[in-house]
């Protein structure tokens, strides 16, 4: 069993075998089900992230609050236009991690990857790709064991809860796991899978979690869209060969660090950051006037 | 190691909007209603932490009861829970409690009908998994991911062989296993995670042992 990434990545060059093969192996072998039975748990997850992609950028989706909804159509709509600044994969990338988190929001179905809040980054980034790499189904379910592989390793390491480590811990883990499995889904090796993941979450640590009035909407639904962004363009610094200075476990470990060091008020309590904001406490307080009906 | 499958990471497929205030309450309500075997009068309902700051925003209110209800966390229904819960005639009652718990993401759930009663502690530790931490009064540690056994026992000697025989005559491999009492020489609790489901003739073996007081399982 891998411990940490530079297990994985050793196992995997080892053994030379992609980092999709060495997860399924450890999983076959930890819960002893056969391979068939696994990838199609994994096919079945895919599906319901595609279902939801489908639904959030087709459908104006509405969370219960108002408070998100309909953003993934606004940049679909934007996107055909043609007249974009950054690039049509990363914004379809964006629009479909915000379709992703509007349908969660609203109480839809999704997949937690590796959490609901942060369920957009991964899907997002897989169902941007599918112009530009044109996948096959095999490839779409190995892109989800690569995530589920990092993941692993942050959940083991550190921890993937907002509540105990902040949005890093969920936004930022979701970005680096994206950021490595769309290196592998684009031909790169496994070790510029493991510098696309700390690359990724270099750049999300500190971020705290203060959703306004406790919900996950307000900004989970944006961090994620930029998750995503930040995603594509560290798979596509760790393809062009750079490497991070500082190896992927130690960003993995400077990120539980900094969670454990974060004030409870920045922890998915609702009561800092953005939360506390003027306006953040003016939603707050329309909302829970009118939640107070339902009971 | 906390985390042992990939699923635990991607997955699980769940109705939003959070893995650990909705998924996660909807297990533990899950695995309340399991090991009280059956349909409540009332559930008493208490927030801690960031549950009982956030949990109407969460519906992890709604979610828990859910899961008392018997539902899984992408089963649609639970978006109605409450009212699905009133339908059947079971009192539900939440409390935001001020005091610290361990864990930000706590809540204690009482159930019961007549004389049978419940009461357990769940956490929800990150991406929609759980642990119960406490029932009736034993600390333990269980995920509800894999099938258990637990036996209510006296504290004595000889109690946990007994036990363990019968369990290795039925070929039943145990994965984890722990005991906690109260006081010495008094209750305790047996909680036994096993690699497969288990029947019930084993279940009435086990009952018939000598200072066997209660057994109850939970499966996958």
């Amino acid at each position: 069993m891998f411990k940490n990434v530079a297990e994985l990545i050793n196992l995997a060059e080892v053994n030379e075998k992609k980092i999709s093969e060495v997860m399924i192996e450890q999983e076959m072998e930890v819960t002893g089900r056969t391979r068939e039975d696994i990838t199609s748990q994994m096919e079945k997850n895919l599906h319901v992230m595609k279902a939801a992609v489908e639904r959030g950028i087709s459908e104006k989706v509405r969370s219960v609050s108002g408070l998100t909804g309909g953003d993934a159509v606004l940049l679909q709509d934007y996107i055909n236009r043609g007249n974009y600044l950054s690039s049509e994969t990363v914004l379809d990338a964006v629009s479909k991690a915000v379709a992703t988190n509007e349908v969660n929001a609203a109480m839809g179905m999704i997949c937690a990857t590796p959490t609901a809040g942060s369920a957009g980054v991964v899907p997002g980034v897989l169902f941007g790709m599918t112009k530009r790499l044109k996948p096959t189904d095999e490839q779409m379910v190995r892109y989800l064991f690569v995530a589920g592989a990092f993941g692993f390793v942050v959940a083991n390491n550190a921890s993937i809860s907002g509540a105990a480590g902040g949005c890093q811990a969920e936004v930022g883990s979701a970005t680096g796991m994206a950021a490595a499995a769309l290196v592998e889904l684009a031909g790169g090796t496994p070790r510029q899978s493991a510098e696309a993941m700390a690359i990724a979450l270099k750049n999300m640590l500190g971020l705290v979690c203060d959703p306004v009035a406790g919900l996950v909407e307000v900004p989970c639904v944006k961090r994620n869209a930029i998750g995503a962004s930040i995603a594509v363009v560290a798979a596509d610094m760790a393809l062009a060969g750079i490497t991070s200075r500082i190896p992927c476990d130690e960003v993995i470990d400077a990120m539980y660090k900094i969670g454990q060091t974060m004030p409870e008020a920045l922890r998915e309590t609702g009561q800092g950051g953005l939360a506390a904001t003027k306006t953040g406490r003016e939603l707050e307080a329309k909302i829970y006037g009118e939640s107070q009906k339902r009971k | 190691m906390k985390y042992r499958t990939v699923f635990d990471i991607i997955g699980p497929i769940m109705i939003g909007p959070s893995s650990s205030h909705t998924a996660g309450a909807a297990r533990i309500g899950k695995v309340a209603r399991t090991l009280f075997a059956e349909k409540p009068d009332q559930a008493n309902i208490y927030f801690y932490g960031s549950f009982a700051k956030t949990y109407r925003g969460h519906a992890t209110d709604v979610a828990i009861v859910g899961g008392i209800l018997d539902f899984e966390t992408s089963d649609e229904r639970i978006t109605e829970a409450l009212t699905i819960a009133k339908d059947q005639n079971i009192e539900v009652n939440f409390f935001e409690e001020e005091a610290i718990a361990e864990h930000p993401n706590t809540a204690k759930i009482i159930l019961s009908k007549g004389n049978h009663k419940l009461e357990l502690v769940g956490i929800s530790i990150g991406g929609g998994k759980i642990e119960i931490t406490e029932l009736n009064g034993f600390a333990l540690k269980l995920s509800g991911n894999h099938p258990a056994i637990l036996v209510v026992h006296n504290d004595r000697y000889g109690v946990i062989a007994g036990v363990s025989h019968v369990l290795a005559k039925y070929e039943i491999n145990i994965g984890h296993m722990e005991v906690s009492r109260k006081e010495r020489g008094k209750e305790a609790l047996m909680v036994i995670e096993v690699d497969q489901n288990v029947e019930n003739p084993l279940l009435v073996e086990l009952e018939k042992l000598p200072n066997i007081m209660n057994v109850t399982k939970i499966h996958d």
